[in-house]
C-alpha cells in the first residue's frame, strides 16, 4: 500500500506517520509537500500533527487552502481513505470534510498524556480489526480539542453512528472526568457520511510499537492496511 | 477603505477565556464583571473605494477564511 503524508508548513507528525507506515508496518510511504497538486498513485492519504501555519487565525484555518487540499477533497469524494491526527482532523474540520469545529480545551491548558478511548464503530476501514467498545490507550497532545458542533449535527452523527471514538476511563465508563478537553459528547474522533474520511485527535502513530512502550495505536493502521488489500482485491478503492 | 473586523465565538458557546478572564477580575474585586467574551480583532486596508463593493468583499472574506461561522460570529465596521 502506498500512504501518502501530508507535509504542512509546521507539520510535526509526518515523521512519526512515516516511520509507523514504513519501517514499522513495511508499507510504501510518500511524503506529499502542501504545494503539491496531486495525490495520483496513493492508496491512502493521512493529514498529520502539527501546527500547521503556526495555528494563526485558527487551527487548521489556513492549511485548508493549500494546493494539496484540492486534490485530498477529489481523493475523498472518489471514496479514497484519508486520516486527520489532531491538527490534520483541525483541518479535516475547517476544509468542510468532517462537520463541527474545535474549541479551545475547557481547561485552556496544552494537554499532554495518555487518553483512553473506546471504539464506538469498529465496522469502519479504520477500526474494522477492533473489537466494538474496545479501549485503546493512545496519548493525545494539543490545545484545541474541545470538538463542537450543533445540536442537529450531533443527532445526526449518532445516528449515522459516525462517533467512532470517544474519551473513557480505562475500564470503558464514560464520564465528563474521562474526557481530557471538554470535547461534545465525548467525541475524540468522527467520520464523515460515507465513512472513508477519518478524523481523530489522539495520536496512534505516537503508540504504534511495543519498543516504545504501547502498540494500541497500530489497529488503526493495520485496518486500513486491511480495508484497502480487501478492496483491491475486489476491484475498488 | 479601511476595515476594522471583530470575530468572537457565538453566543451561547462556552469562552474558556472569557470565564478565565471573568474570574481574574472577579479576584481583582470587579465582581460587577459578567460574561467576559473574548475575541480578535483585525483591521486591513482595502483598495476599493466603493463603499458597497468593499462590504460584499469583508463579508466574503469573513465568511471564507476570517471566521468559522459554525462556533464564531463577526462584526465589521468600514471607513475611508
Amino acid at each position: 500500500m502506498n500512504i501518502g503524508v501530508v507535509v504542512f508548513p509546521g507539520s510535526n507528525c509526518d515523521h512519526d506517520c512515516q516511520h509507523v507506515f514504513r519501517d514499522v508496518l513495511a508499507q510504501d510511504v510518500t511524503m506529499i509537500w502542501h504545494k503539491e497538486t496531486s495525490v495520483s498513485g496513493l492508496d491512502a492519504i493521512i493529514l498529520p500533527g502539527g501546527f500547521s501555519y503556526g495555528d494563526y487565525l485558527r487551527t487548521g484555518a489556513i492549511a485548508r487552502f493549500s494546493p494539496i487540499m484540492q486534490a485530498v477533497k477529489r481523493f475523498a469524494s472518489e471514496g479514497g481513505l484519508v486520516l486527520g491526527i489532531c491538527n490534520g482532523f483541525q483541518i479535516l474540520l475547517e476544509a468542510g470534510l468532517l462537520p463541527g469545529a474545535m474549541l479551545r480545551n475547557r481547561s485552556l491548558h496544552f494537554i499532554c498524556r495518555e487518553t483512553y478511548v473506546k471504539v464506538e464503530n469498529a465496522a469502519t476501514p479504520f477500526t474494522h480489526l477492533c473489537n466494538p467498545g474496545q479501549v485503546l490507550k493512545i496519548p493525545v497532545a494539543h490545545a484545541d480539542g474541545n470538538y463542537y458542533t450543533d445540536p442537529v449535527t450531533l443527532a445526526g452523527l449518532q445516528a449515522n453512528a459516525q462517533v467512532v471514538f470517544r474519551y473513557c476511563a480505562a475500564d470503558g465508563s464514560m464520564t465528563p472526568e474521562s474526557c481530557p478537553n471538554g470535547s461534545l459528547d465525548n467525541i475524540a474522533g468522527i467520520r464523515n457520511a460515507e465513512g472513508n474520511v477519518l478524523g481523530l485527535m489522539p495520536h496512534p502513530e505516537r503508540c504504534a510499537e511495543m519498543v516504545i512502550g504501547n502498540e494500541d495505536g497500530r489497529a488503526i493502521f493495520l485496518s486500513m492496511i486491511a480495508s484497502w488489500e480487501r478492496n483491491k482485491s475486489v476491484g475498488v478503492r | 477603505m479601511k476595515a476594522k473586523i471583530h470575530v468572537t465565538l457565538k453566543r451561547g458557546i462556552l469562552d474558556p477565556q472569557g470565564k478565565a478572564i471573568e474570574h481574574a477580575l472577579e479576584s481583582l474585586g470587579f465582581k460587577n464583571a459578567a460574561n467576559v467574551r473574548v475575541g480578535k480583532y483585525m483591521e486591513l486596508d482595502l483598495m476599493e473605494q466603493d463603499k458597497a463593493k468593499a462590504e460584499a468583499q469583508v463579508k466574503s472574506m469573513c465568511e471564507k477564511l476570517l471566521a468559522n461561522t459554525i462556533i464564531e460570529e463577526y462584526r465589521y465596521e468600514l471607513s475611508a
